[in-house]
């Protein structure tokens, strides 16, 4: 039997084929070739047999039959069969598959090989890997290897080490011990892989981080000597010695100095000195502060660090290399909610950055910018928000419409302003502007009395111009429907009222009804509408004459809408002025329920009668339930809930839904303590799946006072985009008596309306 | 038919482990030899895992979990996870984001978010280095990262092309496992990665002379 063709070969001669067929059918040979040479149990050629089946499986063929031939490929003594054969484990071999197991003791046989590349190999392959069962039966061989004086294994133990405790946290103990003098090794190589572990020791467990504290002046020295060593040839970058390394300590620096006060002080001085003295001309020195501006942020440091740190960052935001832009719009949006005024002083810039052609530049620019929204520079911010909305991608319009609502909202320095602003973005980007935005801009116009006549007006020349635009046309037929008698007297006061007779408006209006841009909901206003002006106009009879051909309309709801309009007209005309008055000033918070619906006579009446009650919303909404059961989850309170009660510790959550955004749900958690001490440096954490976003405000306080005197509240924010179950992992550390108690748990009773 | 032949194998295999004195090793390998066995038929039926499964974790840590090497027509020349995928997921997530990645505007910033992640690239002549990193890592010291890697890679082959990747991509993988490992740098000095893959060269069999015959 012929040699197999060698690896180099064989992706040579696949390399060749023209066709994906073609090149097909070259791997389809040549896996038969392989796979009756590893039934031969040919040991010469394995080696190289798995080799080009690595190759093929990076082309996206199948490899699977390959797996046992590279545990026994591992199992051989020569080092080219084990090099390539952990390749192949790592590659072909993963957690999931029982067969990797089989590796388990060939691996701990290579960890005490007498040669340290062997070792080396097997290191590598645990830490890369190695599932929690490999994990814990050879976690013991990785502790004396972290233990050894060749900094080659060192290095790669204390890796394979940090994996061991993500896959098994239990076994982080057991390594503590070797750690002792980890920090005094002179190699870099050591140093890096060594603060690492620290790191993530630290990062999983408060009592190592406490145990940990005690190496802030030992690593701030070695920063230090980092930082004013001369060059060093071996560990040089740029002119900066050993980045990574600087970074790395930089790294478990913040997480040491995390509301400690004494490890916050002891760190200052470094900080400022690696912050003012590093190289900014090339992107190392650059990553360096970056980490440097994260660290100072997180600590508790003095609040001209903290002035320093923002400054490093406005500097970033001038810089030429997008990069450092996108990183500096990022950490700014982190630290807008604690060091806002710091952050104000760099807006202009920011604002620029909207011009930015970059799109994650843009969006980034985008949400710092609402972020720095207040009552002093709303007209300013409005106005370059504003020209973003008109220029920018349709993916950005709808959340940019959005926020220009929220900010105009909280913020608007008038009522005409906050109106012409609105009646901006609808014009602009009214096609994109979200579904509930209608009600609440309803409401808006409704609750602003003194501008309906200048509104209407507005809209209506809004109109003329383009019926396209769902939203703005919806807004507009809702307002002429209510204000339609001030449009035609001209009683405009804010700008030169115009001339519109009756006929004119009912032109428009019918337009919309037969226009085929219109949607069947805007169809449903612009009737509506129609059927209100009859009280308010004179020329009944033409309204009267629309509202019956709607009545055959094959558009059911329409249809209904007309029919019953009819019956108005025709046996309840006596009541029709007052169930078409003018809206009432709504309430923000929709706290009135609807009135249970009123069969009277089996009549169609009740809709009709429920309309004088309820929000306008239902006018288009009430066909579509879904809408109706939203309308009802806002109404109705949704119930708090127990989320964890043990040890005398009980936690609570309310909830309610963050206007305008029904996705947001809104939790406060209220935390009591029944028990007769103090609970203090109570920190609540929660998790969330990954399809929903978490925001964690500030708590009231960090001490629950005992015997239930009183509560520390806190508000999450969770975002629901897809409307998922809600489930919560929560951790909770505080200090009972002087010793540190931590819990974690589960909470999934949460209400159904909390998340649907 | 591909299923028969593990029969012999296990049984060599079973014959190896018969001579490790430990039992609880040996009853441990018996059953998962025998699970192997039904594993081999079933691998292609195992059912696409959620990846909302595989992210869901409660500490946001600091860690590299995937790096990608693939050409500007879109073939992947490397490719290595940090965190437990079955294939079907990596090829999905490979995917995806060379199309992303792919679809970029050259004058785009090195950074993109997707899904969950922080995605890291970079382009070097026709090959793209795509790390994607955790909500907490610092994404300028990962592109230093991925400089770094180049410049071994680049040492190692004497101004490497990307052919030198595609075929010696057992030796790119050698080089990318010294410096790197569990996504972490183990070794910040260039001088000292490069003399650890020579010497480890050097113990390939057979030794000749000269080494940079092709040993398979």
């Amino acid at each position: 039997m012929p040699a197999p063709i060698r690896l180099r070969e064989l992706i040579r001669t696949i390399r060749t084929a023209r066709t994906q067929a073609e090149e097909r059918e070259m791997i389809q040979k040549e896996c038969a070739a392989i796979r009756s040479s590893f039934r031969e149990e040919d040991n010469t050629y394995r080696c190289r047999n798995v080799a080009k089946l690595l190759y093929m499986h990076m082309l996206g063929y199948p490899a699977h039959f390959g797996q046992l031939e590279c545990l026994k490929l591992i199992a051989s003594q020569k080092f080219t069969d084990k090099r390539i054969g952990y390749l192949g484990a790592m590659l072909l071999l993963d957690e999931r598959q029982d067969v990797h197991l089989l590796m388990t003791n060939c691996i701990k046989n290579d960890l005490n090989h007498s040669t340290q590349y062997v070792q080396g190999l097997a290191l590598c392959t645990l830490g890369c890997m190695g599932s929690s069962e490999m994990c814990r039966d050879l976690a013991g061989e990785v502790e004396k290897l972290l233990k050894t004086s060749n900094s080659y294994l060192r290095k790669k133990a204390a890796l394979c080490a940090v994996h061991v405790i993500r896959k098994v946290p239990e076994l982080m103990e057991m390594f503590l011990p070797a750690t002792k003098n980890l920090l005094s090794e002179k190699n870099h190589g050591v140093l890096h892989t060594s603060v690492v572990l620290l790191t993530e020791m630290c990062e999983r467990s408060p009592d190592m981080l406490a145990h940990f504290r005690k190496l802030v002046p030992q690593l701030v020295r070695i920063l230090k000597n980092l930082i004013m060593s001369g060059y060093s040839p071996e560990h040089d970058v740029s002119g900066i010695s050993d980045p990574f390394l600087q970074v790395r300590i930089l790294r478990l620096l913040r997480i040491l100095g995390k509301s400690d006060d004494d490890s916050s002080e002891a760190m200052n001085d470094i900080l400022a000195q690696v912050a003012t003295n590093t190289e900014t001309s090339k992107n190392v020195g650059n990553a360096i502060l970056y980490e440097t501006v994260l660290t100072i942020m997180d600590i508790k440091s003095e609040s001209g660090l903290r002035v320093l740190a923002i400054n490093i960052l406005g500097r970033f935001l001038l810089n030429n290399d997008k990069n450092i832009r996108y990183v500096a719009l990022t950490s700014l949006l982190k630290t807008v909610q604690t060091d806002h005024n710091a952050v104000q002083r760099h807006r202009s810039t920011i604002v620029d950055c909207l011009k930015d052609l970059d799109v994650s530049i843009k969006r980034r620019a985008m949400e710092l910018s609402f972020a720095l929204v207040n009552g002093n520079n709303i007209r300013g911010m409005m106005k370059e928000l504003l020209y973003f909305l008109d220029s920018c991608d349709p993916e950005f319009k709808a959340d940019c419409a959005s926020g220009v609502f929220l900010a105009a909202e909280k913020y608007a320095p008038s009522k005409r302003w906050h109106i012409d602003t609105i009646m901006r973005v609808l014009t602009t980007a009214g096609s994109y502007v979200r579904d509930d935005s209608v009600p609440n801009l309803i409401q808006l116009i409704t609750n602003s009395v003194e501008m309906h006549a200048y509104t209407v007006q507005r809209l209506y020349k809004a109109l003329l111009d383009d019926i396209s635009q769902q939203p703005l046309v919806q807004v507009a037929s809702w307002c002429i429907g209510e204000y339609g008698d001030l449009l035609v007297s001209g009683q405009c006061e804010e700008e030169e009222p115009i001339q519109v007779t009756e006929d004119e408006v009912l032109d428009v209006l019918e337009g919309l009804l037969v226009s085929n841009l219109s949607t069947p909901v805007t169809r449903g206003y612009a009737l509506t509408a129609i059927m209100k002006l009859s009280t308010r106009f004179s020329s009944v009879n033409r309204i009267k004459k629309v509202v019956s051909i709607y009545g055959s309309s094959i558009d059911v709801e329409l249809q209904q809408r007309a029919v019953e309009y009819n019956a108005l007209f025709k046996k309840y005309d006596h009541m029709r002025p007052a169930l078409l008055e003018r809206m009432p000033i709504m309430e923000k918070t929709a706290t009135n329920g609807p009135t249970e619906i009123v069969q009277t006579n089996g009549e169609t009446e009740p809709s009709v009668v429920e309309s004088k009650h309820l929000p306008p919303v239902t006018h288009s909404c009430i066909s579509q339930s879904f809408d109706y059961l939203l309308l009802l989850t806002l109404c109705l309170g949704i119930p708090p809930m127990t989320a964890y009660n043990k040890n005398g510790l009980k936690i609570d959550f309310t909830f309610e839904r963050a206007n305008p955004n029904p996705n947001i749900a809104v939790i406060t958690i209220h935390a009591s303590n029944s028990t007769e001490a103090d609970m203090t440096d109570f920190v609540f954490q929660a998790a969330v799946p990954k399809t929903f976003q978490l925001q964690l405000l500030s708590p009231s306080s960090n001490v629950v006072p005992a015997l239930n005197q009183g509560t520390v509240t806190q508000v999450i924010r969770v975002l629901n985009p897809q409307k998922q179950q809600l489930r919560m992992r929560i951790k909770l550390t505080y200090t009972l008596k002087g010793s540190a108690v931590q819990d974690l748990a589960e909470v999934n009773n949460f209400p159904p309306q909390s998340w649907q | 038919m591909h299923f028969l032949y593990p029969m012999c194998c296990f049984n060599s295999l079973l014959n190896l482990t018969c001579q490790n004195q430990n039992n609880y090793i040996q009853d441990h390998l018996k059953s998962a030899l025998f699970d192997a066995f039904c594993l081999t038929a079933d691998v292609f039926n195992r059912p696409l895992c959620s990846l909302i499964s595989l992210f869901f974790h409660f500490f946001s840590s600091f860690q590299m979990q995937f790096m990608l090497l693939f050409s500007r027509q879109g073939k992947l020349r490397l490719q290595k996870w940090y965190v437990p995928l079955s294939d079907k997921e990596k090829k999905k997530i490979t995917r995806e984001l060379v199309q992303t990645v792919l679809a970029r505007k050259p004058k785009m910033c090195s950074f993109l978010e997707w899904r969950d992640l922080k995605i890291v690239y970079k382009r070097y002549a026709s090959l793209y280095f795509c790390c994607a990193i955790e909500d907490q890592d610092n994404e300028l010291i990962t592109l230093e990262i991925i400089h770094r890697y180049v410049e071994l890679l680049d040492k190692y082959f004497g101004s490497v092309c990307e052919l030198d990747i595609i075929f010696n991509f057992e030796k790119a993988y050698f080089i990318l496992d010294e410096f790197l490992l569990g996504g972490e740098a183990q070794e910040t000095s260039k001088k000292n990665v490069l003399k650890a893959i020579e010497q480890a060269d050097l113990l390939q069999e057979p030794r000749h002379e000269y080494f940079n015959v092709p040993v398979y």
